[in-house]
């Protein structure tokens, strides 16, 4: 009982640390530059190329939205001592928001609006070859999915409610490994290591079930200090929330399988059925 | 007594036919086990979400089933669409790869994973024997059906397709 006083009182001197004005602007700052970056990106590319599509931007602005309410505001305070609210911004930040944002194409914007020289360089970087093993599946489903095994089956994550920087540092990790995984399984933007779909698949089921186990693991050994009600919440709410986002991510890969295997040339159809 | 396009829509089918067993399989497992979470998890609540004398293996295998399955229901359809698309779709074949697929996972769920593995049972009755025997009776009658139309589409692809070769 103690100890439990104990953490709920740091928690409490916690939030209110970040809850003061300055800190929630500095915390609020990356999203608002991203999302004017990609706007104003976006109205550039329309003026000197093709449209910019409509869908892209709805998709950046609640991608970028879902991160924010993670990082920020009402959710963001609660996730501190409610572990469904943790949950739920787990969700958001890991699963929605990377999603969103990988389908509003920002590679593909920042590489029209860049001059030749500078979309050069990033081309370079994005062929080079450790992007080419960080964007492996494989790779990039360890950084993910085995990021959070380590976060909620250690200590990692009482320590991070505890320390403001390492409750930063965990959540850019699990966003950025979250992109990771994203654009190695779907392949909206350029990308130039490419590996073929069977073997996507086979890594984005083994991922998923991951990620399902853990859930099933956190519904019996919640993380210390977790009370077993909101960890039963909590763990039903990864598991099905995340069989949802899944869902998307298995149906656009398969529908990208779809288009790559159309049959092409009408002639060499009937030349091979019929010899 | 085929006429032009039955003959060329056999020739799409049987250059497919491992594809239509495949799409089946995939969806009738896919299908069985999206059956198995809303019906007896969601909507009866006879399925516990954990049951405390899960074994590791159970919760290991439990997932990977259930990622695979998500996967293969969506994939399996895309499939299909795929075998229309290339007027392929040879509908007999199909159903048999789905009742085969539907009754493989059911016969593993109610013999390794509830049994062994522990995972949950069926419904925590006193009887639950009886479950067990209709469940697993079920799924060896799916594996059955499934496999008699399987083996029937595949002699008739290799008589026509020895007619064929006659000609």
């Amino acid at each position: 009982m103690n100890i439990n006083n104990h953490i709920h009182h740091g928690d409490g001197i916690h939030i209110y640390l970040a809850d003061g004005i300055v800190p929630q602007l500095l915390l609020a700052l990356p999203f608002v530059l991203a999302l004017v970056m990609y706007i104003l990106a976006a109205v550039v590319s329309s003026s000197r190329y093709k449209q910019w599509p409509l869908y892209r931007y709805a998709f950046w602005i609640f991608g970028i939205l879902c991160a924010a309410a993670t990082v920020v505001g009402p959710l963001a305070n609660r996730a501190h001592i409610d572990f469904t609210a943790h949950m739920i911004g787990h969700l958001l930040l890991g699963m929605l928001a990377p999603l969103l944002l990988v389908l509003a194409a920002p590679m593909t914007l920042a590489l029209r609006i860049l001059n030749v020289n500078s979309a050069r360089c990033l081309s370079r970087i994005l062929k080079s070859c450790p992007v080419r093993i960080l964007s492996d599946p494989i790779v990039a489903s360890l950084l993910n999915v085995g990021g959070l095994w380590v976060l909620y089956t250690t200590d990692l994550y009482v320590m991070m409610q505890q320390n403001i920087i390492l409750h930063v540092l965990v959540h850019i990790h699990v966003f950025f490994a979250s992109y990771l995984f994203t654009v190695s399984m779907i392949y909206i933007d350029p990308t130039p290591h490419r590996t073929n779909f069977v073997y996507r698949a086979i890594v984005l089921v083994i991922a998923l079930a991951g990620h399902g186990i853990l859930s099933k693991y956190i519904y019996v050994h919640p993380p210390s200090n977790v009370p077993i009600a909101q960890a039963e919440t909590g763990a039903l709410l990864m598991y099905y929330g995340g069989d949802a986002i899944d869902l998307v991510l298995i149906f656009i890969l398969c529908f990208q399988w779809f288009r790559a295997t159309r049959p092409r040339a009408s002639l060499s159809m009937s030349q091979s059925v019929n010899s | 007594m085929t006429t032009e396009k039955d003959h060329s829509n056999n020739a799409f089918r049987f250059a497919y036919s491992s594809r239509n067993l495949w799409s089946g399989f995939l969806f009738g497992l896919g299908l069985v086990a999206f059956f198995d979470e809303t019906v007896f998890h969601q909507l009866l609540h006879w399925h516990h979400f954990y049951d405390k004398s899960t074994t590791d293996m159970g919760l290991i295998s439990d997932g990977l089933f259930h990622a695979f399955s998500w996967f293969a229901t969506i994939g399996g359809l895309f499939m299909f669409a795929d075998l229309r698309r290339r007027n392929a779709l040879w509908l007999t074949r199909w159903w048999g790869g789905v009742l085969l697929g539907a009754g493989a996972f059911q016969l593993y769920d109610g013999t390794i994973q509830h049994k062994l593995m522990r995972i949950h049972q069926i419904r925590y009755v006193k009887n639950v024997l009886i479950y067990d025997l209709t469940w697993n009776i079920i799924a060896i009658a799916m594996i059955v059906a499934g496999a008699i139309l399987i083996v029937r589409t595949r002699h008739r692809q290799q008589q026509e397709e020895a007619i064929s070769h006659e000609h």
